[in-house]
């Protein structure tokens, strides 16, 4: 069972377009987009939730797809985000830190 | 603009999403330069809750890339509130503007800190006695580039934005090469603009056309000359739907007393965040939505012009040379300069040489003839 928790990384720059995120990276101001499944994973990433919550909640529930698989999709899809320094990722609750600190 | 930028820019377009938005904090400056636009007098700038308060709608309306600009941006106080505000609470892509001549090693690693996609500084020439009589303020180049040096030891990214004007005209080659040694890009913009309050005396800082020519044929500058100063192939019809620029369809300007403008270089109000929300004015003003339906095919003289695709045609110039739909004369000679061919509106004006000095005295009760066209 998945304990994994994510959330935003603050240093990034960040806004919904028509049901997708844009999203620059602050490391290098690279510009990523998310689709509609990945903008679900962003917007719940508050660090509490464990993934396997969100994706029960929020992804299973809006497509249809089988649980296990959406849960492995996710940890590959939020593994892959904190490589670009977009969320990040932890095995234990993660606090925001809004005045932007980041360890890089 | 990369590929997914642009991709996104068509999506706001489609969307009527204001993307961008350049936002001067104040138009007070700790430089005096000569050819700048602005009245640097305070007039009721906003406050930081205003700001802040702009900040909410703006994100809320999807505005991602924030300008922030003046006058000179550290004049304010609560600048890195601001600044924090927009980057940690609202997550605003922020581009900055400033002569630099305040940043030090506290605030250049503080802007590290908080996290900016880049730092343009005005640079108008390597040599001190130049530069500084562009700014009248003695020893500014010398901060501006210690300044861009700490910035840069942050690791972060540093444009030269030069202007080019009879006074400098010799050393753009210098400041491109101090920023190739300094691992900064470099801009060089040909354009001086009238002042905000239609003033147009400083346009006689800008360089001549014959100059403009030399300028767009240095390879060092411009790439392929051939390719950049090659004669426009004959415009298509269906080219003539295309917008005239981004000004008003995915991006504006808001001064520091909260007047909205399409642009920066566009002095038309359209509304204030003061007495309206941001978006009932990007969406409902009637001045917004004007500038929003002009195509090219719209432009009187341009849009049978032969640069009318190709043109850097500026609608702000055009409006502040009294018709948003005409040319803008500036742009015209840009044109001429790179190609050689005169625009529709250089022509039309030669056809009408009787015009361009006509003193008479107008009859009683009839409109005042103009003097000068």
């Amino acid at each position: 069972m998945s304990s994994l928790y994510v959330a935003r990384n603050p240093r990034v720059a960040a806004r919904g377009l028509d049901g997708e995120m844009m999203i620059m990276s602050g490391r290098d101001s690279t510009l990523f987009t998310l689709n509609k499944t990945a903008t679900i994973l962003w917007q719940s990433a508050d660090g509490a939730t464990p993934l396997k919550e969100i994706v029960e909640s929020k992804i299973c529930s809006e497509f249809e797809v089988e649980p296990a698989e959406a849960l492995r999709d996710a940890e590959t899809l939020a593994r892959e985000l904190a490589n670009h320094g977009i969320l990040q990722v932890s095995e234990q609750p993660i606090a925001q830190n809004l005045s932007g600190g980041e360890s890089q | 603009m990369s590929g997914l930028l642009e991709e996104m820019t068509e999506k706001a377009l489609a969307k009527n999403v204001p993307l961008s938005v350049q936002l001067d904090l104040t138009y007070r400056c700790n430089e005096r330069c000569v050819h700048c636009y602005l009245d640097h007098d305070d007039h009721g700038e906003m406050t930081t809750a205003e700001i802040k308060g702009l900040l909410d709608q703006m994100a809320d309306a999807g505005v991602f890339i924030l300008t922030l600009s003046g006058g000179e941006i550290f004049l304010r106080k609560d600048f890195f509130e601001i600044l924090e505000y927009a980057r940690f609470r609202r997550q605003f892509c922020v581009k900055l503007k400033t002569n630099a001549i305040m940043i030090r090693e506290r605030e250049a690693a503080r802007l590290r800190e908080i996290g900016v996609e880049s730092i343009q500084i005005s640079i108008y020439s390597h040599r001190p006695e130049v530069h500084d009589a562009i700014t009248l303020v003695p020893g500014s180049l010398q901060r501006s580039l210690d300044a861009a040096r700490f910035l840069k030891s942050q690791g972060l990214r540093v444009i030269f934005a030069n202007v080019l004007m009879v006074q400098n005209l010799q050393d753009y080659p210098g400041v491109r090469a101090l920023a190739d040694e300094m691992g900064i890009e470099c801009t060089l913009d040909p354009t001086v603009t009238p002042m905000m309050d239609g003033d147009r005396s400083i346009l006689r800082l800008g360089v001549d056309t014959k100059t403009l020519r030399q300028v767009f044929r240095d390879q060092e500058l411009i790439g392929d000359a051939d390719e950049f100063c090659a004669i426009p192939d004959p415009v298509e019809s269906s080219a003539l739907s295309a917008l005239p620029c981004s000004a008003g369809h995915t991006a504006c300007y808001v001064s520091p007393y909260g007047d909205v403008y399409p642009c920066v270089q566009f002095p038309l109000v359209t509304g204030n965040v003061r007495k309206e929300r941001f978006l009932d004015i990007w969406r409902d003003s009637e001045r917004m939505r004007e500038v929003r339906a002009i195509r090219l095919r719209d432009l009187t003289t341009c849009s049978s012009c032969t640069h009318a695709t190709s043109c850097t045609r500026c609608p702000g110039l055009a409006f502040m040379e009294g018709n948003m739909r005409g040319p803008s004369t500036q742009d015209c000679e840009k044109s001429f300069a790179r190609t050689g061919i005169p625009s529709a509106n250089m022509l039309a004006k030669k056809q009408r040489p009787q015009d361009l000095v006509q003193i008479r005295v107008a009859p009683a009760q009839s409109q005042p003839t103009r003097a000068i066209m």
